[in-house]
């Protein structure tokens, strides 16, 4: 839950202001894609796709039952997800062929891809990475979700990774730095794609793991955390003023 | 195989305007004529299998059919998590041409022997898996690839192998070629090791034993109604691969013929590369003589395991 409110004004804004889709024809030519890479975030893009048409709310009510659509990571079997990820460094190579895609039926569309800061310790997303920039693909945009924590601890104990704005640099991207929670911000800067011709785009969103509810906020126990009391449940409603 | 592989990719771009190619920082000139006639549909890029097998399925998620290729062992093992998810649970219609399948890089050690890889492809869902015989199998099944739905394992010979196959029975993915028609044993092959299987039935032919062979050219989705319906017919079966005995082609047909619950006993025996990683350089052919991956291999185990059937011998091997 802590990885979706951390990603939840990004993807608000994504949905609202920035993507090109059809709710009514998933399949779209032409629609902008975005990948969820960091796939435990999963309970944004639900909330994001169920207010945009692409399922009935009452679906976000089976989130994880037998007989539901939504499961603990997105799948393509749902109306809106381009790519089922989960696994951890995968979404920026689909969404390099996407973009290639793109750009060889000059089709206009754009993708997006939403990743994790813990999740670029992966290698295989500094592959990606090299692809992206060896390709020039300036209508490929990656977003990352730096909230500064992985699942252990606090991403500077675990596996530093600055200067990360410069390894994106150096990789061959143009870079941009935001708030992850400051609607504005994101929706000016998400304006400006593509940063600079002939590159990729990589924006780095400073974010809190947890956002929106005092007791979540960077606090580790809610990473992964499923045994949720009524009383918590309770407190979280309270908290989302709801 | 592997050139006549790589050529058929070329034809079918031009025919077929969702070709793309990708390979692996492969050898200079590689598909060079593909790159000169379609430069936006060939890609050469670095030695980063994790990306590019994403990448491909990207590209294949949006409609296109793309060919990817490498070395075999960098192909399967470094990006094994990439085939199951982005291949396999996406269905993506991405075709791996693996170089130098078995033990074709025998000079150059286990970290480029792919033994291992029918047996780790086995147990993705929607994967097929398909090992032809020879150059001329190879041409009639590539044009096959641009039909099928979902990715295809395709393993790579060491080149200029011997013709054995013919076009007496069209190639179909999924289909196993029966190449020898006899019901003493059942002989069952895939890949190159047919030649070896051929050798041998005509070799107990001559004394009187007839078997079949029967060419299980897609080991993932076995035939299985070639194989069981066959095995019925026969008291002795034999399986011969050039890969590991855990978990390839000899496994599945276990499984299948301890499943059919047949009403006589079948004896049984699997011929291939025991657990080990090779530990010998040498040639294919000089590593295949260490593990009896040969056609005298096949001949003596048949033969035993056909006293085996007679009264007073026991059937448990010492």
């Amino acid at each position: 839950m802590a990885s979706a409110f951390s990603v939840m004004e990004i993807l608000r804004v994504l949905y609202d202001n920035v993507l090109k889709f059809d709710p009514q024809n998933p399949r779209l030519a032409g629609r902008d894609r975005f990948i969820l890479s960091k796939g435990q975030g999963c309970l944004a893009q639900y909330v994001m796709l169920a207010d945009k048409g692409f399922f009935p709310e009452e679906e976000l009510w089976q989130f994880c039952k037998s007989e539901g659509l939504l499961g603990g990571h997105p799948e393509t079997r749902i109306p809106g997800v381009e790519a089922s990820t989960g696994a951890l460094g995968h979404g920026m190579s689909i969404g390099i062929g996407f973009a290639i895609n793109a750009r060889h039926d000059n089709s206009g569309a754009r993708t997006f891809v939403v990743i994790g800061d813990g999740e670029s310790t992966e290698g295989s997303v500094w592959e990606a990475a090299m692809c992206a920039g060896k390709h020039k693909l300036s209508n490929f945009t990656v977003i990352v979700d730096y909230n500064k924590y992985m699942s252990y601890g606090s991403i500077f104990e675990v596996q530093n990774m600055e200067p990360f704005a410069d390894k994106w640099r150096a990789f061959g991207f143009a870079v941009v730095e935001a708030d992850g929670h400051d609607v504005d911000q994101l929706r000016s800067t998400f304006a400006m794609l593509p940063l600079e011709q002939g590159k990729p785009n990589v924006v780095i969103c400073h974010t809190i793991k947890g956002k929106g509810v005092g007791f979540t906020e960077n606090n580790m126990e809610w990473h992964h955390k499923s045994r949720v009391s009524a009383d918590e449940i309770q407190a979280l409603y309270a908290a989302l003023g709801g | 195989m592997r050139q006549g592989c790589l050529n058929m990719v070329h034809e079918l771009a031009k025919t077929d305007e969702r070709v793309f190619y990708i390979g692996s920082d492969l050898g200079e000139g590689t598909l060079d004529s593909m790159k000169a006639e379609f430069p936006d549909r060939f890609f050469m890029e670095g030695i980063s299998e994790a990306n590019l097998i994403g990448m491909a399925a990207g590209l294949a998620m949006e409609g296109k059919i793309v060919y990817v290729n490498t070395i075999a062992t960098f192909l399967t093992r470094r990006c094994f998590e990439q085939l199951v998810v982005d291949l396999g649970l996406h269905n993506a219609n991405v075709r791996l041409i693996a170089n130098g399948g078995g033990l074709v890089y025998a000079p150059l050690g286990p970290t480029h022997e792919a033994f291992d890889d029918l047996a780790i492809l086995r147990a993705i869902p929607n994967m097929t898996i398909v090992a032809c015989a020879d150059a001329d199998e190879m041409d009639r099944f590539m044009p096959q690839t641009l039909q099928h739905q979902g990715p295809i394992y395709i393993r790579l010979g060491k080149g200029y192998d011997p013709i054995v196959t013919n076009d007496d029975i069209p190639f179909q993915i999924g289909k196993a070629i029966p190449m020898r028609e006899g019901t003493d044993a059942l002989i069952i092959t895939t890949g190159v090791t047919l030649r070896n299987s051929l050798e041998a039935a005509d070799a107990l032919a001559e004394e009187g034993i007839n078997a079949s062979v029967l060419h299980a050219h897609t080991v993932k989705p076995l035939d299985a109604e070639a194989i069981v319906s066959r095995a019925a017919k026969t008291p002795v079966v034999v399986t011969i691969e050039e890969g590991t005995l855990a978990g390839g082609l000899g496994s599945a047909v276990a499984e299948l013929i301890a499943e059919a619950n047949f009403n006589s006993p079948k004896r049984f025996r699997r011929i291939g590369i025991p657990d080990v990683f090779p530990d010998q350089y040498g040639s294919q052919d000089s590593l295949m003589e260490r593990y009896s991956i040969t056609s005298a291999e096949i001949i003596s185990t048949v033969k035993e395991l056909r006293l085996l059937g007679q009264p007073g011998l026991s059937a448990v091997r010492g």
